[in-house]
């Protein structure tokens, strides 16, 4: 590693960030070689057959060999074949989360990030995470594609509009690491750019408590209720829609026979695109939430689904606050 | 090959009276002429005229970068500059330059033709042309574009305030007129070509001219299609690539770069061609490998269709085809490396000369090499999922597109400036030329990798402090490339005035195009040429202090 640290290198902040240095390294090392070899050659044939004063006529002829034009077709694809795997592997390794990862819900618009912690705090272009615990940011974005980029972790993910995407990272130093929007979104691009705080699990755990507003899946209740999802989605036996407690994680079977895993995906298009995958056993009768209910609307659900434990969905009768406002307040400021 | 000897200086007098330029002097005879060498040179100023509006933006942008807040102009105007620099470099310069002006003058007389199978579709092509950039520059009168030269969605569909449909309006009619250039090649090199010169006789210019052509055929119907659904979706609100519309966000960037990709290589194959004419005549010696290198044209053209989405790897396409393409992107790595090598080859043992179009040659071969290592590592998954949208990209195609393409053109249009005009340029203000531009590039380009690693991304006309160190070394750099690319603008307009007759064949090279008359008549050859032998073989040529 010390090799790394004096030159022209960024901090390293995360598991992933030291991986991808070494094969970095490789490369550098390898096109490095040969590059030099290209120009060496360069250098010496242009200096040791320029032509001279005095020298008549042409030079004869080489011939090509062709043992060494298949020699240098089929070298190099050994050397890509250590690269591609080596990069795959890295790759593959920054996308696919451990198990134990806690989820950081990720919001991007123009031009600005917004995060929501499980434990019930949001921040906006600053996102707090305990050293040592790996992370898995779940993004999307309100408007156009932005790009999630942490230099110092190298990582980076896009985040696309009406879709799920995510990427994790576990960080090895406290410390202050900058954030950046890298796809480009607009006038104001270059002002997407946030702080990751990387801190102590103590003083982590301190900071998640100055929160007052409650879990995000205290909140997803709200926004259940809000939207009214109970007056179908009951606890009651025989009710219009599916039973939502235990819900996630297992195994949904459909009405065309298929099967699908109830996770973050699936919640989210059954909420936008109802009529997409039908419950086996129950009518297309739900209306789409599409452009009322935000995208951190969403996220609260799904936190909220998470908690629900078999038989804990709310039943119809528990009185909920009357609305405040009708119709829903629509928050996409598009 | 026409058995005639090279021109002795005092054989000028008995040129024929009338070349192509003096046919005649009205306008018109301009502007309707289907005289390929005519709409070569009618392509070469408005061509010219794109690069040095392209540059300029861009200049305003990176003297706007000197310090972390952008010390020039704002957001806006930022974005609208390298939107106008990118659409500008890569539709109406980069993708049309070479074959255009070089390809038009060039092919014919290379294989021996009168002309183009089609000259008036040529004459049609540059009006396509001229209407497109007409097109897009009012676009960018009218208030500009923002959306960078990649038109992104939903952005460009649904979120730009600015000319969106007039720009992309523009780059697909400029798009067709590549697409007639590229039939008309391909039927040229098909029928027209003289008698005796077989496949394997054609100098590698004409192969990369010839591979170029197919990938205009294939790709520009899919840029036309893809700039077209954007224009729907923007005014009629068809849900296309915008969600909130019921459309799918990832089609647009699939359909973008299966166009864009291969036009990386549109623009790249003709220096390639270039640079394989150039090498040979000024190291004396025959091409290495000739097959291998004409081949690897090909290989470069079909493998180029397939590793679009090498642009997508965090973009959320599933990893499973990042595999797929990631791969296919190392493959399309090796006929580029063949070349390299057999650039090298070639000077083994020859008796090397450096003109300016050798020092630019030489120079393509670098820094070609140079940009080709650093796509290398963003093939490569592991390390593209941090450099990504960074300066290490734009880095890496600057490397590619500018130290390959634009050395490649600029070593082409020395080599046969003296063909074009009759006359010969500065030969010290040539050589010092080629030096600023290969100096000034690296200056600018090389520290861009270093912000590109440390994670400065692109497109970003502010920045965190620690980025400025570099920036302005970029800054700096760049100042010399801009005096680089004046620099022939000077010597080269000079040398119609000033410049002393040129003679058939300057350079004592092999090609069909140097038997005939400098400027060429316009029927190109006083009688039909009969080749008889491969191209580059330099020892059976005189040299150039051989009496
Ligand atoms: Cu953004
Ligand atoms: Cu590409």
């Amino acid at each position: 590693m010390t090799i790394a640290d004096i030159a022209l290198f960024p901090p390293r902040a995360s598991t992933t960030a030291s991986q991808v240095d070494m094969l970095f390294l490789f490369l550098l090392t390898v096109c490095g070689a040969v590059t030099l070899l290209v120009a060496v050659l360069l250098v010496y044939f242009a200096i040791r057959y320029r032509r001279r004063s005095g020298e008549v006529g042409n030079p004869p002829k080489t011939d090509a060999s062709d043992a060494l034009e298949w020699f240098w077709t089929l070298t190099p694809l050994l050397f890509f074949a250590g690269m591609f795997i080596w990069g795959a592997k890295v790759y593959f390794g920054a996308y696919r989360p451990p198990d134990d990862a806690a989820t950081i819900y990720v919001v991007g618009k123009q031009w600005m990030w917004k995060f929501q912690h499980p434990e019930g705090q949001r921040e906006i272009d600053s996102l707090h995470v305990p050293l040592g615990r790996p992370i898995r940011l779940l993004m999307t974005s309100e408007d156009v594609i932005h790009s999630l980029f942490i230099p110092d972790f190298r990582i980076h993910m896009d985040l696309l509009p009406g879709r799920y995407t995510s990427v994790w990272f576990k960080p090895t130093r406290v410390g202050m690491y900058r954030l950046f929007c890298s796809q480009y979104c607009g006038t104001n691009h270059a002002g997407m750019t946030g702080v990751v705080v990387v801190m102590e699990p103590a003083d982590y755990q301190k900071w998640l408590h100055e929160s007052a507003e409650g879990s995000m899946a205290l909140q997803g209740r709200k926004v259940f209720l809000k939207y009214r999802c109970i007056s179908c989605h009951s606890g009651d036996a025989g009710g219009r829609a599916p039973t939502l407690g235990g819900l996630f994680g297992n195994i949904v079977v459909l009405n065309d026979g298929r099967t699908v895993k109830a996770d973050e995906y699936y919640i989210r298009e059954s909420i936008v695109y109802p009529s997409a995958k039908i419950v086996a056993g129950y009518e297309n009768i739900m209306p789409t939430y599409q452009g009322q209910v935000s995208e951190e609307e969403i996220f609260q659900l799904i936190a909220y689904l998470q908690s629900l434990k078999p038989g804990e969905t709310p039943s119809r009768v528990e009185s909920f606050p009357p609305p405040t406002t009708t119709p829903p307040i629509n928050t996409k400021d598009r | 090959m026409n058995e005639q000897t090279p021109a002795q200086p005092m054989a000028l007098l008995n040129e024929p009276a009338t070349n192509y330029l003096d046919a005649s002097y009205s306008v018109v005879s301009w502007l309707f002429t289907t005289d390929h060498k005519r709409i070569a040179i009618l392509y070469l100023i408005p061509v010219t005229l794109m690069f040095f509006i392209g540059g300029l933006a861009i200049s305003l942008d990176r003297l706007n970068l000197m310090t972390p807040d952008g010390m020039l102009v704002d957001a806006d105007t930022y974005n609208k500059l390298f939107t106008i620099h990118g659409v500008i470099m890569v539709f109406f310069f980069l993708v049309p330059v070479i074959p255009t002006v070089l390809g038009n003058f060039f092919l014919p007389l290379m294989i021996g033709a009168k002309d183009l199978a089609f000259p008036r579709i040529n004459l049609l092509s540059w009006y396509l042309y001229m209407i497109g950039a007409a097109w897009t520059s009012a676009a960018v009168l009218a208030g500009g574009v923002d959306t960078g030269w990649t038109f992104y969605t939903p952005y460009s569909s649904m979120s730009s305030h600015y000319n969106v449909v007039l720009t992309m309006m523009g780059v697909v009619i400029a798009g067709f007129s590549s697409l007639l250039t590229g039939l008309n090649f391909i039927v040229t090199v098909h029928w027209l070509r003289a008698p005796g010169m077989n496949w394997f006789r054609l100098p590698i210019f004409v192969w990369t001219m010839y591979a170029t052509s197919f990938i205009f055929l294939l790709a520009v119907p899919v840029l036309a299609m893809s700039l077209i659904l954007v224009i729907l979706e923007r005014i009629l609100q068809i849900g296309i690539f915008d969600p909130a519309l019921g459309g799918d966000p990832l089609l647009f960037q699939h359909l973008f770069w299966f166009y864009s990709h291969p036009a990386v290589y549109i623009m790249i194959l003709p220096g390639m061609g270039v640079v394989s004419e150039v090498i040979p005549c000024f190291a004396r010696k025959q091409l290495y490998g000739y097959k291998f290198v004409a081949f690897s044209s090909f290989g470069i053209a079909c493998l180029g269709f397939f590793v679009w989405a090498h642009h997508m790897f965090v973009a959320g396409i599933s990893l499973y085809a990042a595999l797929i393409f990631s791969s296919l992107s190392f493959m399309v790595a090796v006929p580029s490396a063949i070349k390299v090598f057999n650039w090298t080859a070639t000077l083994y043992k020859s008796s090397i000369t450096f003109e300016a179009p050798m020092l630019f040659a030489l120079g393509f071969v670098a820094l070609f090499t140079f940009g080709g290592m650093a796509g290398l590592f963003l093939a490569t998954l592991g390390v593209d999922m941090h450099v990504h949208d960074t300066y290490f990209v734009i880095a890496h195609f600057h490397f590619i597109m500018v130290g390959g393409m634009v050395l490649g053109y600029m070593a082409g249009l020395h080599y046969w400036w003296p063909k074009m005009t009759g006359r010969l340029y500065s030969d010290w203000w040539s050589r010092i030329t080629a030096m600023v531009i290969f100096i000034g590039f690296f200056l600018t380009f090389l520290p861009q990798f270093v912000l590109g690693y440390n994670g400065m991304p692109r497109r970003y006309h502010m920045y965190a402090p620690e980025f400025q160190v570099w920036n302005v070394m970029s800054t700096a750099g760049a100042s010399i490339l801009g005096v680089g690319y004046v620099l022939p603008l000077v010597y080269l307009l000079g040398s119609l005035r000033y410049g002393k007759p040129a003679g058939r064949n300057p350079w004592h090279a092999t090609g069909l195009e140097w038997q005939t008359p400098s400027p060429p008549p316009t029927e190109n050859f006083e009688e039909s040429p009969v080749v008889v032998r491969a191209p580059y073989q330099y020892h059976l040529e005189k040299a150039q202090n051989e009496p």
